[in-house]
């Protein structure tokens, strides 16, 4: 059970579950904003008709190499995210590829696809891809203080910087670190609202400001890698949240239920909202979910 | 694009149903027919319920919807904007403006039949055209790609010299590339 074919295997498995999951969600979203305005809205697989379409576009854009590392870049940053994230928690099933200190890892990976994507949209030389990248990075910086504020909260708290520890210390005392330490859970989850780009946070790629930003010379195939990047990412986003928080999932049928209540947070939040501007999301990240953060390290430290 | 190869039909089949359930369109606004487009899209008619979303830019966009009248300024504007889309591609004239020039007819700098400058794949005429009409033309459209019949693209392509000859009447001051990929 331990060999690296077996966890090979699982991390095969994990990725088709991931995609698979991950466009359902975004589906569902567009269902979801669709009946909060009323309307019939597509259907719930309607993404992945999309990417069968975009896959199946011929492309004939060239402004450069790095232009077409972009959208691959995003590919393996999502695919490293999944891979050190423990899917199940029951240690046989899905533990993929983790290590002690993974969740260190962690926070330089998942911001190493958004600064490959970054130098793509330069080389292509659309000034609304620039304009882009510049909110993109702009607003990173405003979300990653909570987020890792929130994780080095749980990593005083816990003596540990390891995803598995993590999930069996919830798993051994029976409490999930959502009623140990909420303050972090409060940051962590107000800075996934700028991660997952959902309205009042869609600063990088509005269509009608932008011309969807980044992306705005990338057609076809370039567009199905986004697209799929992005929805084995929110997978794994959604995965660590779980993880961290709500005591992981001991199989699939759990795990879906909880990654879904996760995942209506910012979809919820952001069929309700406006567009902010760059400086308000920057300023809103840096009030609230930053003082949370702050509490919360106040509370692993004295607590 | 049906393909002739036996082995090409089943994936032709999947492609065709694909691109004609997930239809992108660029709105070109160009004249007074971009008003009927937001109640199109919108929660009475929603036409993403058919697969139809906006696209941003021409990249990513599938069908350029020209709606309404072209003056000689802006057809070479349109002209970009189609050579930069990628295969495959189609157009919907939009209004009788793009048809025969309707209540332009006579006009000095308006172009009367979009059909000599870009190839059209669908029109939907009216003034304005109703949300109805242009569902139903997006309707006549899927049917179209459903059979492999809206090849304007491969159209455009093929008679590319008279497509240019017809442009550059219109347009004499001609700084473009030859093809815009």
């Amino acid at each position: 059970m331990d060999s690296i074919w077996f966890k090979l295997l699982g991390v095969v498995v994990s990725f088709i579950v991931a995609f698979a999951v991950g466009m359902t969600y975004m589906g569902l979203n567009r269902k979801i904003t669709a009946r909060v305005q009323n309307r019939k809205g597509p259907p719930f697989y309607q993404n992945f008709i999309d990417a069968i379409k975009l896959g199946s576009k011929t492309t004939a854009i060239h402004h450069g190499v790095m232009q077409h590392f972009g959208p691959a870049f995003l590919m393996v940053s999502s695919v490293m995210s999944l891979m050190i994230i423990p899917i199940l928690n029951n240690g046989m099933w899905f533990s993929n590829l983790n290590f002690h200190g993974d969740l260190i890892f962690l926070l330089y990976i998942m911001v190493f696809g958004p600064l490959g994507m970054a130098l793509g949209a330069g080389q292509t030389g659309n000034p609304n891809s620039a304009i882009g990248v510049t909110r993109g990075l702009s607003q990173m910086v405003g979300f990653e203080i909570p987020w890792v504020m929130a994780l080095v909260a749980l990593m005083i708290q816990f003596h540990t910087t390891s995803i598995v520890d993590l999930i069996n210390i919830q798993v051994e005392s029976g409490t999930w670190l959502i009623f140990s330490s909420p303050f972090a859970f409060v940051a962590a989850v107000l800075a996934m609202l700028g991660m997952f780009r959902y309205s009042p946070f869609d600063i990088v790629g509005a269509p009608t400001e932008l011309a969807s930003g980044p992306m705005s010379e990338n057609g076809g195939k370039y567009l199905f890698t986004m697209m799929s990047s992005a929805s084995v990412f929110a997978f794994a986003k959604l995965t660590l949240y779980v993880d961290l928080f709500l005591g992981g999932a001991s199989n699939l049928i759990e795990l879906l239920i909880k990654t879904f209540v996760i995942y209506m947070i910012p979809v919820l939040y952001g069929v309700v909202s406006p567009r902010y501007r760059t400086e308000q999301s920057i300023r809103y990240f840096w009030g609230w979910p930053a003082f949370f953060g702050l509490l919360a390290i106040l509370y692993a430290v004295f607590f | 694009m049906i393909n002739d190869k036996n082995s090409q039909k089943i994936v032709d089949f999947i492609q065709n149903w694909a691109r004609k359930h997930s239809i992108w369109v660029l709105a070109y606004g160009t004249g007074c027919g971009a008003i009927e487009i937001p109640p199109t899209m919108t929660s009475r008619y929603d036409a993403e319920r058919l697969g139809v979303r906006g696209a941003a830019t021409p990249r990513q966009a599938d069908v350029l919807l020209i709606t309404g009248y072209l003056t000689t300024k802006t057809l070479k504007r349109v002209i970009r904007v189609y050579e930069q889309m990628q295969d495959p591609k189609y157009v919907i004239g939009f209004g009788s403006c793009t048809i025969n020039g309707g209540m332009y007819y006579d006009s000095y700098n308006t172009i009367k039949v979009l059909d000599k400058y870009l190839p059209v794949d669908v029109y939907i005429n009216g003034c304005m055209p109703r949300p109805e009409a242009v569902l139903s033309g997006f309707a006549k459209l899927q049917e179209l790609i459903g059979q492999g019949k809206a090849n304007g693209a491969q159209k455009y392509k093929d008679n590319l010299e008279w497509y240019r000859e017809n442009q550059k009447k219109i347009i004499p001051n001609w700084v473009m590339p030859e093809y815009n990929w």
